[in-house]
């Protein structure tokens, strides 16, 4: 397999072909902010939170779906990019009602760490208050809307690695809903396994775990990489 | 009986409605029951049965060999597909640029008032009220569609006759 | 049929007319029909067969006529006469032999000496409403189907990708990329299956010019589709129609069948080895799909979103294949193009926009309808002198060109040359063709706002930026226009046009600021007219203070 070195925020890099500048940057260190993005699942670039500069494209490039080039001269934390970053989780913090007091994720959740990570203190936009449902008819399981993001790594884990597809997205814009079945309770979902997949993959405290206190709220994505690997690579290391 | 289905005197409208089941059948096995026919497929279920049920996209789920979630994921992203019953009549009013800015919210307003908020039918079963983004006749604005046939250059004076003709109250 | 039987055909059909005293052509386009061109249509039907004089006397519907606002529209070709709102009364004076009786009719005469009509330059719309759409021996008899003829007998694909890029045709969808590079990308590529599309999605409010195209001469674009398939070796098309356009779905689907049936596609094309099908897919009420990779999603049968750019669709588009998508109008372009040759093309419009544009003008102006002028052409003179000016003496104050993907131009801009690189300048853009006019009643920051919500409406909700931004855009547009608004407000907009346009996943987003930016430039002062306090106040940051909830 041939290899490529190319530049990250001015540090040499290399990759293998077609490998991801994310995954370049994240291998040498250089950890690039991403929510819909997670290891062993498809990448559909719609966060936009792993935007980078390429020099000689005037775009901004979603570095996850973006492949290595020889020479290329990648910059990942620029004043625009940050600006932009910022702006996007606000707008996701004003999108639906995330409040971290009472959230079982508190501490342990991935848009807070994203909102911490780039000094949000306050969100300057005015709050939707969307009224969303929260459905815990599923026996181990809950789904509460009013703390999901939308990345879809739910709906893709189903369908790539658990090979159900129970989850779907329904509507579109900010009538967007991920759905389990024709949009029926989770609870009396024909197709779920009750793999629980789902939850550990969820990035906030939209998915979660009935009956866990705050501090058992830890999501386990170790199980992703070890399917993985074991069904690309034949090796069973835990 | 739900008003969705129009009624007809016309024995071709009974014989349809029995055979609509073989009709969609027949769709689904011209385009080979494959998942790609999906949208022309809900078309065709929405054309004979005026909107989608549960149990409709169930059958196709099935037929499809598809998720059903991906059914209905595809059903709720396109605006033409119906989850709900249809009134009796159909107003289509255009807030598309041209007739926006000749005085469709004039129209809207009036049927609003008269029948049911946009995107939804008067509780009587009557009439249903949508918007649409351009129809495509900014010509004639503003325009708007009933029951499928183009009013062009519309005033609210003639679209409250119209409305009484059909006996609105 | 085979090429000789064409030329016969075409000329049967012309001796055919040369015998007939009148052809008389009804614009059944879906505007006329709208204020009654059938009952017309059929009224002059009636006075013919009961004047016995049907061996002599022809009428026959037609594409779009240009001057929609004076529907129903009635060209009469002996005297090359166009009239506006027929009624079905006048059917016997139009079909009278006696000058006198067809006086009667002078107050509903056009000028077709008229800068509306002296001022168009027709290559797409050449046919329009000078064939019926729903006969293809009419396309014929109009020398339809010889480009095809003859790129397949006279040229290999590669001289007609050739003559497309002499011609410097851009694509008329919105982006303007040069046509022959794209299909030269799709010719290059090794695989077997290959396919055309054409997107026929037209979603722009105010712009019917696909629909009028497809309605009026549907076989032009299905000719152009067949060449560019023999050109990029391609043998399965595609045409995406917007749900809404019933009547030009009808008329494509008569029209494949004609064409199919004598040959001129399917199977064996004019007896020659080539094969091209065309199968039309049907939208189903979403803008976003006639963004090309959002289109591509709803053939296939999924939800109609973008996906990330490259892989470009020339290298991975349907199922992953190779795929041609270009505009309804480019596909229009084409069969002049290798009929009169790329220099022919190439000498009309600005340096590099060539050929014409079709606009299609509505809102506040005198003439809405449809024209074709040659790139180049000041938009003062589209809308002043063709288009009329703003009627009962109003004020113009601005024209809005590209729908919600382009901008507000005010007037003291009117001097701009519609070309691809002008509009652009101007922060507007080509887009598809619409040309909405807007006089003094418009409030510039409700227009705006309205483009916003069209665009809320329209995102598919995959990406971030498009899919809250927007909702939080149409926000402040909403507070602004009820007098809520403050400077910190007018301050975020900004920074939201700026993530919108950097950071969206596909155009949708990455334009939707576009009318917002043009008008806080060109109109400001409208802005800042409605805000709850003077600007630079600065005091009282009410989207703060609101927004300042702790998480
Ligand atoms: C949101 C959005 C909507 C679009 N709508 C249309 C459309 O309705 N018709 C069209 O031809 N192109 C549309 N386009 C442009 C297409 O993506 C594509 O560029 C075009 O069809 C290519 O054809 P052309 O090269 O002939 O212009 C749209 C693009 C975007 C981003
Ligand atoms: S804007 Fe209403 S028909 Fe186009």
């Amino acid at each position: 397999m041939s290899v490529k070195t190319l530049t990250i925020d001015g540090k040499m890099v290399t990759g293998a072909a077609g490998e991801s500048i994310f995954n370049a940057a994240w291998n040498a260190g250089i950890h690039i902010p991403r929510l819909c993005h997670i290891g062993g699942l498809s990448d559909v670039g719609a966060c936009r939170l792993c935007l980078v500069e390429i020099e000689g494209q005037p775009k901004l490039a979603a570095s996850c779906l973006t492949p290595v080039e020889e020479g290329m001269v990648v910059r990942t934390n620029t004043p625009r990019l940050q600006a932009h970053r910022k702006l996007i989780v606000e707008l996701l913090l004003a999108e639906r009602n995330h409040i971290c007091s009472v959230c079982v994720q508190n501490g342990n959740c991935e848009l807070q760490d994203l909102a911490e990570g780039l000094g949000i203190d306050h969100v300057r936009l005015r709050y939707q208050f969307p009224r969303l449902g929260v459905d815990t008819s599923h026996e181990r399981f809950g789904i509460d809307h009013n703390r999901c993001v939308l990345c879809t790594r739910c709906v893709r884990v189903c369908d790539e690695v658990e090979g159900a597809h129970t989850w779907d997205v329904k509507g579109r814009g900010r009538n967007s809903m991920v759905i389990t079945d024709l949009d029926e309770p989770w609870g009396q979902s024909e197709t779920c396994t009750s793999c629980g997949k789902c939850v550990q993959v969820c990035p906030t405290g939209a998915l979660f775990e009935k009956g866990k206190t705050v501090a058992e709220s830890r999501k386990d994505r170790r199980f992703l990489k070890y399917i993985v690997t074991a069904r690309k690579e034949h090796q069973w290391i835990r | 009986m739900p008003t969705h289905v129009q009624e007809s005197s016309k024995p071709r409208a009974a014989a349809v409605r029995d055979n609509r089941a073989k009709f969609l059948e027949r769709a689904m096995s011209r385009h080979h029951y494959s998942g790609d026919a999906l949208i022309e497929v809900l078309h065709t279920a929405q054309e004979l049965y005026g909107y989608l049920t549960p149990e409709l996209l169930k059958t196709i789920a099935r037929k499809l060999k598809l998720p059903p979630s991906r059914v209905l994921g595809v059903a709720t992203f396109y605006h033409f597909f119906s989850l709900e019953p249809k009134g009796e009549h159909s107003y289509i009013v255009c807030l598309g640029t041209a007739c926006y800015v000749k005085g469709a919210l004039g129209l809207l307003e009036v049927l609003e008032r008269r029948c049911a908020m946009a995107g939804s039918t008067s509780p009587d079963g009557k009439v249903s009220v949508n918007s649409a983004r351009c129809i495509g006749a900014c010509g004639l604005a503003p325009a708007m569609i009933r029951d499928g046939e183009i009013l062009g250059r519309m005033t609210p004076e003639k679209l409250n006759e119209d409305l009484d003709r059909i006996g609105v109250e | 049929m085979t090429i000789e039987e064409l030329y016969e055909t075409q000329s049967a059909e012309l001796d055919r007319r040369k015998r007939l005293e009148n052809r008389i052509y009804c614009c059944t386009a879906a505007g006329c029909i709208s204020c009654g061109a059938e009952s017309v249509k059929k009224a002059i039907a009636d006075q013919i067969r009961s004047s016995g004089r049907e061996g002599k006397l022809e009428v026959c519907g037609s594409g779009c006529l240009g001057l929609c606002s004076r529907g129903p529209l009635v060209y009469s070709e002996r005297d090359n006469e166009l009239y506006g709102e027929v009624a079905p009364e006048d059917a016997p004076a139009l079909i009278s032999s006696n000058p006198v009786d067809r006086e009667q009719l002078r107050f509903k005469r056009a000028d077709l000496e008229a800068p509306f009509f002296a001022k168009q330059h027709r290559i797409v719309l050449a046919n329009s409403g000078r064939v019926d759409p729903e006969n293809v021996t009419d396309y014929i008899a109009a020398g339809g189907y010889q480009a095809l003829a003859k790129a397949l007998t006279e040229m290999t694909p590669a001289e007609v990708i050739a003559e497309i890029r002499t011609s410097g045709l851009r694509g008329r969808g919105g982006a303007g990329y040069p046509t022959g590079l794209k299909w030269e990308l799709v010719a290059r590529q090794p695989t077997d299956t290959k396919y055309v599309v054409c997107n026929a999605d037209e979603g722009d409010p105010g712009a019917f010019m696909d629909r009028s195209v497809l309605e009026g001469d549907p076989h032009r674009v299905l000719e152009g589709m067949a060449i560019a398939a023999y050109a990029v070796g391609a043998q399965q098309g595609f045409i995406y129609v917007r749900g809404e356009y019933g009547l030009a779905i009808q008329r494509l689907q008569s029209a494949i069948r004609q064409a199919e049936r004598e040959h001129l596609l399917g199977n064996r094309i004019l007896e020659t080895g080539f094969q091209f099908r065309i199968d039309l897919r049907i939208g189903a009420g979403a803008f976003v799909c006639g963004e090309e990779t959002a289109l591509i999603a709803s053939i296939e049968g999924k939800r109609g979103q973008p996906r990330q750019r490259p892989p470009y669709p020339p290298e991975s588009g349907l199922w992953g294949k190779p795929t041609l998508i270009n505009n309804v109008e480019t596909f229009a372009n084409v069969a002049r193009i290798i009929e009169r040759g790329g220099e022919w093309f190439a000498s009309i419009g600005t340096e590099h926009s060539k050929g014409t544009k079709v606009f299609a003008l509505a809102g506040r102006i005198q003439n809405t309808g449809l024209i074709e002028v040659e790139m180049g052409t000041p938009l003062r003179e589209i809308i002043f002198d063709i288009g009329g000016g703003v009627p009962r003496g109003g004020k113009f104050k601005a024209v809005q060109t590209g729908g919600p993907s382009g901008g507000c131009i005010p007037e003291e801009l009117l001097d701009t040359p519609v070309d691809y690189e002008s509009l652009a300048a101007v922060g507007s853009i080509m887009g598809s063709g619409g040309m909405i006019v807007m006089d003094e009643t418009s409030d510039m920051v409700d227009v705006a706002r309205f483009f916003m919500e069209f665009c809320m409406d329209e995102s598919c909700g995959k990406c971030i930026p498009c899919r809250a931004g927007t909702v939080q855009m149409h926000d402040i547009l909403a507070r602004l226009t009820r007098g809520e608004g403050t400077p910190a407000d007018i301050d975020m907009l900004e920074q939201l046009s700026s993530l919108l346009k950097e950071a969206s996943l596909c155009g949708l987003g990455q334009s939707a600021p576009n009318p917002v930016l043009t008008t806080l430039k060109y109109f400001r002062h409208e802005y800042e007219a409605k805000l709850k306090e003077p600007a630079g106040a600065g005091a009282g940051d009410s989207a703060a203070a609101a927004g300042g909830e702790e998480r």
